[in-house]
């Protein structure tokens, strides 16, 4: 690294734009200085008032807000190429099959997949996921084999093998969730060794929690166990590098929404062998190569996945979301998840009466924090902070029997993205303070 | 803090939060419905024993949830006891009105200082959580003991 690692930088130092070194700036271990405030410039929705005060936005688990790029490219595509993919013989429709082929390539790229066959584009993660439980389930499971999830999964990776499992008579067994907030590995491996595992499917970062699970060591359990795996990446695909092959999943899913992308798009990675062995899921055009009126036959994947017409502009949107999270660079971002984070984990800490669950400071984990303090409801709070325009979620986060490992009927939770600053954090926490010790009677 | 905030949160209201008035449970034979918003986590577990004319002769209220769901509980129990089950359905009707902006209460003098959970019309999303006791009450009054 020439050296490099021991370069630092401190505030009020000159940048190598020519401009000073502020707080929102997180220097990396290399000859680049991250200018976090004009890439926050670059998102039209933050720079707004909302009720009493300045937007801030700490619900970035549930969706994230979009860059002008990836708004101006979807606008672009639907003034310009708009017309129906891989069917028509004209110009636009050539552009518009170049524009959405062309998405799936980037997503192939971004998630390190062999090639672009291996990705098929669904409306989000929750569909992605539905997608493998339902075809997977119909074609390979069998009663008594088993499903292995973890305590820990987001509804949208419970409640599709829930739907599987009743109709196909298979079990469902769960990695319990240890007070830290990590995973039970020793429980893990008991629970692979039992036996019967077919599908092993976990979340790689939590939604609640932050925890970033060790999907590496879980899918080569799944794999010995000769089980297929399926990462939940909703939570990681926007933060950190991910490259499917060297996680060793079969199945990635992921959505654009909550990564700089639009609502309504977003991709499942499946690895080749997996997809072509498969049955089709819906039917309808795009999806079969000849048809008859007593039946049709299938294209291979992924096109045997798409039914209908497609999300195009979504995936231009995606395209544009990667460009955009790629000319950051997914380092960059996680570093500064990390410095976010744990500046946010230490001044909650200063609040009296919290309890943040999961890990302790000073461990990597995903931007999330999920707290309660013991005088103002998490609604009460969330209702507070709103009406100075601090946008938090209150609630149970789409894990309710997460709340219920933790005994929670439900927590409050601020999220970061890379567009968020320190000083947001500090304001956030003077609001809550603010809260906790009006619901509390002292005020 | 600004003023639409004070008006949810009045001292009142924040008072019965912190200090629930007849929060507990009731033995059997008594009317027993569970309410919950699953969406929040907020939680009513309402207990009435009615008299022989059907009119509530002992109320009590357990749950956990966010302050107007615990105060409304709370405030409620206190007003619709002694109450015949044809005013104690008016007054659901009138909190309903009072809390949703939809109309005019009948009797205003009946509901006290329930008028105070006014505020909650400002905040939409909040409506089922100051509603929740009330239709745990309309559940119990439906099914009797």
């Amino acid at each position: 690294m020439d050296g490099h690692e021991n370069w630092s930088f401190e505030l009020g130092d000159e940048r190598p734009d020519g401009g000073t070194l502020g707080r929102g700036d997180v220097c990396k271990r290399e000859w680049k200085v991250m200018d976090w405030a004009s890439i926050r410039g670059e998102f039209p929705i933050l720079q707004q008032r909302v009720k009493g005060g300045r937007l801030i936005y700490l619900d970035n688990a549930a969706t994230s807000q979009k860059p002008r790029a990836v708004i101006e490219a979807m606008s672009r595509y639907y003034e310009c190429d708009n017309a129906n993919v891989h069917r028509g013989m004209h110009e636009l429709s050539g552009r518009a099959t170049a524009a959405y082929e062309g998405a799936r390539e980037k997503v192939a790229r971004y998630l390190g997949a062999g090639s672009a066959e291996e990705i098929v584009f669904t409306r989000g993660t929750t569909e992605a996921i539905n997608l493998v439980a339902q075809v997977f389930g119909a074609a390979f499971l069998q009663a008594g084999d088993v499903i292995l999830l973890t305590e820990m999964e987001h509804h949208s990776n419970l409640v599709p093998w829930q739907l599987v499992a009743a109709r196909c008579g298979a079990r469902m067994k769960h990695i319990p969730v240890k007070d830290d907030g990590t995973l039970d590995l020793e429980v893990a491996a008991a629970l692979f060794a039992e036996g019967g595992v077919k599908v092993a499917a976990f979340t790689h970062i939590s939604n609640t929690l932050g925890t970033v699970n060790p999907v590496v060591e879980l899918c080569r359990m799944a794999r010995e166990a000769g089980a297929v795996s399926l990462v939940d990446g909703a939570q990681s695909a926007g933060h950190l590098r991910v490259d499917v092959r060297a996680l060793g999943c079969d199945f990635y899913a992921f959505s654009g929404h909550k990564m700089c992308g639009p609502t309504g798009i977003g991709a499942l990675y499946g690895r080749q062998e997996w997809l072509e062995r498969m049955p089709p899921w819906h039917g309808g055009g795009e999806m079969i190569s000849v048809v008859r009126l007593d039946g049709s036959e299938f294209k291979p994947p992924p096109m045997r996945f798409e039914a209908g017409t497609p999300n195009i502009g979504g995936a231009v949107g995606l395209g544009a979301a990667i460009d955009f999270i790629e000319s950051i660079g997914r380092e960059a971002i996680w570093e500064h998840d990390q410095v976010l984070t744990q500046h946010l984990l230490g001044r909650l800490g200063e609040v009296p009466g919290i309890r943040v669950l999961g890990q302790a400071v000073g461990v990597e984990r995903g931007p999330v924090a999920a707290f309660t303090t013991a005088a103002a409801h998490p609604h009460d709070l969330v209702t507070f902070a709103d009406e100075r325009g601090l946008a938090l979620r209150g609630g149970h986060h789409c894990n309710q029997p997460l709340m219920r490992r933790f005994k929670v009927p439900s927590t409050a939770r601020a999220s970061v993205y890379f567009y968020n600053t320190l000083d947001e954090v500090d304001e956030m926490i003077d609001i809550v303070q603010e809260a906790v010790r009006f619901f509390g009677g002292l005020d | 803090m600004n003023d639409e905030l004070r008006e949810l949160y009045q001292q009142v209201i924040l008072d019965h939060s912190r200090k629930p008035r007849n929060f507990g449970e009731l033995a059997p034979p008594c009317a027993h419905v569970h309410g919950d918003n699953p969406s929040c986590g907020d939680e009513v577990d309402l207990y009435v024993r009615f008299g022989e004319g059907g009119e509530i002769n002992e109320i009590k209220f357990n749950g956990q949830g966010c302050a107007i769901s615990q105060a409304s509980a709370s405030m409620m129990t206190q007003k619709v006891k002694g109450k015949g089950k044809p005013e104690a359905a008016a007054m659901v009707e009138d909190f309903r009105r009072v809390v949703m902006g939809d109309g005019e209460p009948v009797d205003v003098d009946r509901l006290g200082d329930l008028q105070l959970l006014e505020g909650v019309r400002k905040f939409p999303q909040r409506v089922k959580c100051a509603m929740l006791a009330w239709r745990a009450l309309e559940q119990a009054m439906e099914e009797g003991e």
